[in-house]
């Protein structure tokens, strides 16, 4: 199946070259990939995923090991970022 | 005492200056800044006053922080009553100026009256004086300040002045200090432009003596400068992308109001984004950000540094853009771009750079615009009103309204009464986005719920940085909500109201409560100055501020109704994203909040609150 991968802020540097001035990519993905599944592919460092959204629906850390992905969704990453 | 125990009263109709010592009974009542000047201003003049007459006041007032060595330590504040609002106004402004007229000796500057010709007060220590300003008047704020340290022969006076925007009576100009910074909101620059006053000039070499215990200040401060650097938001977030970084964010949670809040995710958001501004132009090679700038004393360094491509059609003909300059922060960046359906970087920030050479908030005014647009495009404004094509996402009409508006010509004359006023006359005052004549900023309620509340209910108009819920319903600080359930978000905007009060009172910066609380607070504000400061005393201290707020704004004429969003935030549901179907829902959540707050239906306090507060 087919999900969306973001990465944003600093976590953008573990995305392709080529995807970096998107932010986002297309993967293909087995079946019950979990969130956790996903970021470990990027090397993105788990302490630094601080905000997870799917589909731009806020995921909490204690969810993200045991939470599949589904075909067609979209997986945002932040660092610890805040604004005003 | 953090405090000078200082303040100097300028009447502007008699062109005398003097000096005050502080009400220090109230200064432990209201602490300074924000709750002591209101408590001055409340206490001095006619809630019902015109804010463009002689008979408003405005002051510029630090806080006992200001000045320090705590970090942020660079915080004042302009008080009034609105021009655009007409009700009580506080806007806080970061930079210098703040620091340097704490370390003259004063806490606080009253003005009032109104001077018969252009006049600036310069400050040089415990000295002040109204000088002649005729050969600034006319002159945008980035003259001004060079110009003035020109004539004065000293590149380390600091300046606040307004622009052309505020002698021009836009009812969102602002007071701008050292260039870029600005007290922003609710046209606190034209109540200054309407006193004649055209600058204040400082120079401050006294500093900042008599704290009350400087060893324990000295532990307090760095213990919560230490707090900042070891907080993943305020020592690498902040400091790296600064606020634009939540561009990406608020567009995929689908709370980006767009085209003037028809549309709840702007599909050019990542062209306006912070990491957008870190990626080099394919014109000429160079990244939009060139660097991060830090306010006095401050130890996060938010700020941007931007500089534009000077083949940029906006620019091609006026190098005084060309170099760097104050770049776009979140709010800019959506009022201008999102709210407009624009997405050109590079015109955002020659937007930016204009409402900061001649002093206008680019919420309001970006805000305008958007819902000019709007008008444009169902018919209500035609290109010979306006002046230009003006459909949503034309950057160039962007450009056009803004160098109009600053320098009050054609069309620009409508756009400078805000959207409120512009949206009335042409008959469609639903399309204008506020609260009580003020704009609301880059978050949409519809999405973030807390925020309509937040925007429902600030004293001084739609606002975010009176209780900013996001930081909780999006960013789980300190604990994370959902941001589309009402339930729980009364208690939680008050809470957010009062903490913010303190901090708004204290000379320090309200972004360092992504890392602190008020238990960081009170240490420093507790071995600086007399007086007991707890965590449980300034969390009471900001209810107290809340609620005098309240009560000169019920004096003034306002009541429960205006306690409200505007329609299409309550009707229009969200069209897409994770609050596609939602609206806001305010009226659940109001009584709620007034029960909260100790307020009857009506959203009076009731004695006994008052009482308790002792007020």
């Amino acid at each position: 199946m087919k999900v969306t991968f973001k990465a944003y802020a600093m976590l953008a540097d573990h995305l392709p070259a080529s995807a970096r001035s998107t932010n986002a990519l297309d993967v293909e993905v087995p079946e019950g990939t979990t969130i956790v599944d996903l970021i470990e592919r990027f090397g993105l460092p788990r302490k630094m995923c601080h905000l997870v959204l799917v589909d731009g629906r806020f995921v909490p850390p204690e969810e993200r090991a045991g939470r599949v992905l589904r075909d067609g969704e979209a997986l945002a990453v932040w660092p610890p970022i805040a604004g005003g | 005492m953090g405090w000078a125990r200082k303040i100097l009263r300028v009447d502007l109709t008699s062109g005398s200056v003097k000096s005050e010592p502080l009400n220090m009974e109230w200064a432990q009542q209201y602490l300074g800044q924000r709750g002591l000047a209101t408590k001055y201003l409340v206490s001095e003049i006619d809630p019902k006053v015109d804010p463009l007459s002689a008979e408003n006041k405005m002051i510029m007032a630090t806080g006992p922080l200001t000045g320090t060595a705590a970090s942020t330590g660079g915080r004042y504040s302009v008080i009034t009553k609105g021009a655009l609002t007409g009700a009580i106004a506080c806007s806080n402004s970061g930079g210098f100026f703040g620091a340097e007229l704490k370390m003259a000796g004063w806490d606080m500057v009253i003005f009032e009256g109104r001077s018969p010709k252009p006049v600036y007060l310069w400050i040089q220590d415990d000295r002040a004086e109204l000088r002649d300003a005729a050969h600034l008047w006319g002159r945008t704020s980035w003259e001004t300040e060079e110009t003035i340290k020109r004539d004065h022969q000293d590149p380390q006076i600091r300046v606040a002045s307004i622009g052309r925007a505020g002698e021009n009576g836009v009812l969102f100009a602002c007071v701008i200090n050292d260039l870029h910074r600005a007290a922003g909101r609710s046209g606190v620059g034209a109540v200054m432009g309407s006193k004649n006053l055209k600058a204040v000039a400082v120079r401050g070499t006294v500093g900042v003596s008599g704290i009350r215990d400087f060893k324990a200040f000295m532990a307090a401060t760095q213990a919560a400068k230490k707090v900042l650097a070891d907080n993943a938001v305020t020592g690498q977030g902040l400091p790296k992308y600064g606020t634009q970084v939540l561009m990406n964010v608020i567009n995929e949670l689908g709370a980006l109001p767009t085209r003037n809040a028809r549309d709840v995710q702007f599909e050019g958001a990542r062209k306006i984004s912070a990491e957008a501004m870190h990626e080099k132009r394919p014109t000429d090679g160079k990244t939009h950000l060139v660097a991060n700038a830090a306010c006095f004393g401050c130890t996060i360094a938010c700020g941007r540094v931007s500089q534009v491509d000077p083949g940029h059609w906006s620019v091609q003909n006026s190098p005084k853009y060309w170099g760097a300059n104050g770049g776009l922060e979140y709010e800019a960046a959506w009022a201008l771009g999102a709210a407009d359906g624009i997405d050109d970087l590079e015109a955002l920030q020659v937007a930016n750079m204009i409402c900061n050479e001649d002093g206008m908030d680019p919420i309001t005014f970006g805000a305008t615009v958007g819902a000019a647009m709007e008008l444009y495009e169902i018919g209500a404004l035609t290109k010979e009103q306006i002046g230009v094509e003006a459909p949503f996402g034309s950057a160039k009409a962007l450009i056009e309204m803004a160098h109009m508006t600053a320098e009050g010509r054609g069309f620009g004359q409508e756009l400078a009464l805000g959207s409120a006023r512009l949206c009335e006359k042409y008959g469609h005052p639903d399309l204008s986005m506020t609260v009580k004549k003020q704009e609301f900023p880059a978050y949409d309620p519809r999405g973030v719920q807390g925020m309509g509340l937040t925007y429902a209910t600030s004293n001084r108009g739609a606002c975010h940085l009176r209780s900013y819920t996001v930081a909780s319903e999006v960013l789980g600080i300190p604990v994370k909500t959902d941001p589309h359930v009402t339930e729980g978000k009364p208690a939680l905007v008050k809470a957010f109201q009062d903490a913010t009060g303190a901090f708004d009172s204290s000379g320090t910066c309200i972004f360092t409560t992504f890392a602190w609380s008020l238990a960081d607070l009170a240490p420093q504000l507790d071995a600086a100055c007399e007086g007991g400061w707890t965590v449980e005393k300034l969390a009471e201290l900001g209810e107290r501020i809340w609620n005098l707020e309240r009560q000169f704004n019920l004096a003034a004429g306002f009541t429960a109704k205006d306690d409200d969003l505007p329609k299409r935030l309550k009707t229009e549901p969200a069209k897409t994203g994770p609050a596609k179907g939602l609206v806001n829902q305010i009226d659940k959540m109001k009584p709620e909040y007034y029960e909260v707050r100790g307020w009857d239906a009506a959203g009076v306090p009731k004695q006994e609150t008052l009482a308790r507060l002792g007020l």
